[in-house]
């Protein structure tokens, strides 16, 4: 009877997040055409394919390119509207090629052997096989780290991202005790770090809500930037497995690039399951069984980030 | 010469004339330490202020250098000596809840000469539990965010609360009873410089030892003293909370907040014990501290250990029995692993030394009993250390692929030379305080050793 009530109610906050997802770009689109009624032509005209599934042609000042301009309007502490971001992590396909490692951290600008996303040697039991295990930051429903943080510092976003404002930060390090997954990260103000975020300062390519700054927390926050942008995490584009898949739960979809999927019902074919689901965090990141794996599991050979 | 209730009455003027000769020598004893300062007084204190300053100059390394080079904290355990030691002090000022407060309230008389030495280590212990948690910051120069920023939800808020009102509360509870002493001081000492005469009158506030002013100084430490035990056990609760609310196997007990509050009670009970030792000592007080107060002192400490190990046992043993996956790998590095030496070595000085060895009369004479407590208070400051740091050490996911000093924690000399600074500061604070006012309430002892407490010198 319980499960029953909860999934009920469940369904109704999804619907509730659906309708009032519509009900904002709606109210947004109005405004603008409120703002400034007649759009100036281009000339440039675009093929888009309408609801009822026509393809027209239009001048491209007819388009809205929402989430951009959201992006330009959104505050850090906001999040974009309409959006509820989320991850599924194939584990058939992780083949520990470190690529995501890599890409993320030249997409924050942190050297190792800081790691927004590990890669982890998982192996549950003796007689169960080994397999690879890429974590990030689950930027959980129900986060323990933003709950401890004195100053709200670390908080939670409508699009779900949890996100570190390190103008913010006192440091006190709570949230990385809070963090039953170690996720987080505290820029001790190694000097090679040091040295490379100050070279890199003005670098227009690094994404990030609110950059590394030494003596506070840092953590993966699901690049929203480009996301905004409908430019991927690179964790994501990196992977050349495709092991990541990102998108939106709003959206009912996710995608690693190259391949999309309806997000419900990759998660109910393939089991999807959330890391420590007992601990009522509410992770946004899935993780799809290691199995029918794609790759054979290899030990690692080499060892990274020995150097202190 | 007995005087009763009604010689008091009748004579309303009686001013000190109980046991006036008495009630002289009692003053010049327990002012002796304020009215001369040897040369092992001094160099005591510039040694307490030599270390102050090599912990002032440590800081301005670690925050002037890179913190990765100066601290050995890594993402791992992120949390360091800086935690474990502002553990160690919030829970050594329970002493003052404890070796006032209660035994104030409780009427064992044997307090009087200790509450103003249990209420300045109080003060002192809160004061650098403070400078610990700073020094542990990231960003200190942020430390006013908590006001501007500050939070409810979170548990430093709480912490930071209950701790400041704590602190006001055990000032005003110091300073009160301080006050008929400031008279004294101002009244006998002698050759002593003009702005600490000064001091001592204006810190007495006009105090002239009136009926009514005896009585508003009576009823407003009734009122404190009652407020400080409840607010005390919420200090070391409530710090207690700062690792219970996180979801860390190792951390995640309900038992944490009492479990926290027994073992402050252990500390507080051997840290007076070595603190009346060395004062007795050092200032000859051995007519006020007397044998009898180790001999008392040494039956809480027994109690005080029983406590502390019956909620040691629901807090390792229980889970042990089950030994969960959860817990494994850390009660298993505490028991038999990498810990075992400190975690087991802290059981037996900590808890079980002297919980057995007080039992024995000859063992609550003072020397025995000193020893036994200075094992107590180390161990008590290695217990922190091993709640706080191999309990980071095990998190639920494995730490895979990271430097050697990312896994294994041992405090840099900066971080050491910081811990051994507080300790010094916090012995300079008593120090100094024993060298400006009286260390042993006067009239608090006077009171006492009168038959009756309530016919008292002229407050009545």
């Amino acid at each position: 009877m319980k499960n029953v009530n909860e999934e009920s109610s469940r369904r109704n906050f999804l619907k509730i997040g659906l309708m009032s997802g519509g009900a904002v770009i709606a109210g947004a689109s109005i405004v603008k055409a409120l703002a400034n009624e007649e759009p100036k032509k281009t000339g440039e005209m675009v093929k888009v394919l309408t609801a009822d599934g026509k393809m027209v042609e239009v001048d491209s000042s007819m388009i809205n390119h929402p989430s951009e301009q959201v992006l330009k309007e959104h505050a850090i502490r906001e999040g974009i509207a309409g959006k509820k971001f989320i991850m599924v992590i194939d584990l058939a396909r992780c083949a520990n090629e470190r690529k995501c490692i890599e890409g993320c951290q030249s997409m924050h600008g942190m050297l190792a052997p800081i790691e927004y996303i590990k890669v982890k040697r998982m192996q549950d039991s003796e007689l169960a096989a080994p397999y690879w295990f890429p974590q990030t930051c689950y930027q959980c429903d129900n986060p323990p780290c933003t709950k401890v943080c004195p100053v709200d510092a670390t908080f939670k976003r409508t699009d779900g991202i949890v996100v570190v404002d390190s103008e913010r930060c006192i440091g006190c390090k709570f949230c990385m005790a809070a963090c039953p997954y170690s996720a987080r990260t505290f820029n001790f103000g190694r000097p090679e770090q040091i040295a490379f975020t100050e070279a890199h300062k003005t670098d227009q390519d690094k994404c990030c809500t609110s950059p590394s700054t030494e003596g506070t927390v840092s953590k993966c926050d699901f690049c929203p930037e480009s996301a905004a942008k409908g430019i991927l995490p690179s964790c994501v584009t990196e992977c050349p497995n495709g092991t990541i898949f990102f998108g939106d739960e709003l959206e009912d979809a996710v995608t690693n690039g190259e391949e999309t999927f309806r997000l419900s019902e990759l998660l109910q074919k393939r089991a999807g399951y959330r890391q420590f689901e007992e601990l009522g965090t509410k992770p946004r990141v899935y993780y799809l069984p290691p199995v029918n794996r794609q790759f054979p599991f290899e030990e690692a050979t080499e060892v990274h980030n020995q150097a202190e | 010469m007995i005087m009763t209730k009604n010689d008091i009455l009748l004579d309303k003027t009686t001013f000190e004339t109980f046991t006036q000769e008495e009630y002289m020598v009692m003053k010049s004893d327990l002012l002796q330490p304020v009215q001369k300062i040897g040369t092992w007084g001094k160099v005591w204190i510039g040694f307490l202020i030599t270390i102050c300053l090599l912990g002032i100059y440590a800081y301005y390394i670690q925050e002037s250098k890179s913190k990765y080079v100066t601290v050995s904290l890594r993402d791992y355990t992120m949390w360091g000596v800086y935690i474990s030691n502002f553990v160690f002090f919030v829970a050594l000022s329970l002493i003052g809840v404890l070796m006032s407060a209660v035994l104030k309230l409780t009427h064992f008389e044997w307090y009087r000469p200790l509450s103003r030495i249990a209420e300045i280590i109080a003060v002192a212990a809160i004061m650098l539990a403070g400078v610990s948690i700073v020094a542990a910051m990231g960003r200190p120069d942020r430390l006013h965010f908590l006001l501007l920023h500050g939070r409810i939800q979170s548990p430093i808020v709480w912490d930071i609360i209950v701790i400041m009102t704590y602190l006001v509360t055990s000032l005003i509870l110091l300073f009160i009873p301080l006050i008929p002493s400031l008279s004294t001081c101002k009244n006998h000492l002698t050759g002593k410089p003009k702005w600490q005469m000064k001091m001592y009158e204006i810190l007495s506030f006009g105090w002239e030892g009136t009926a009514e002013q005896w009585k508003i100084l009576k009823k407003s430490m009734k009122i404190l003293t009652v407020l400080v035990i409840p607010l005390g056990v919420s200090i070391h609760t409530v710090t207690a909370w700062l690792f219970a609310t996180t979801l860390r196997a190792e951390w995640d007990s309900t038992n944490f907040g009492a479990y926290f509050v027994s073992g402050a009670f252990l500390l507080g009970v051997a840290g007076m014990v070595v603190a009346v030792f060395v004062i007795r000592k050092a200032y000859n007080l051995e007519k006020y501290l007397t044998e009898m107060h180790f001999d008392k002192l040494g039956q809480a400490l027994v109690l005080m250990s029983f406590i502390y190990i019956y909620f040691n046992i629901n807090e390792y043993l229980v889970p042990a029995y089950k030994m969960s996956g959860l817990h494994a790998n850390h009660l298993l590095s505490l028991f038999t692993g990498e810990e075992a030496f400190f975690y087991w070595s802290v059981i037996l000085f900590g808890m079980v030394i002297p919980g057995i060895l007080p039992l024995f009369p000859k063992m609550r004479k003072p020397l025995p009993l000193f020893i036994i407590t200075i094992g107590v208070v180390i161990a008590a400051w290695f217990k922190r250390y091993l709640i706080v740091i191999p309990g980071l050490a095990h998190p639920y996911l494995p730490i895979q692929d990271v430097p050697n000093s990312w896994k294994h924690y041992s405090p840099s000399l900066v971080e050491m030379t910081i811990v051994a600074a507080t300790f010094a500061a916090m012995l300079l604070i008593v120090t100094l305080f024993s060298r400006f006012f009286p260390i042993i309430s006067v009239w608090e002892v006077a009171e006492g050793k009168l038959e009756g407490k309530d016919e008292i010198i002229n407050y009545k």
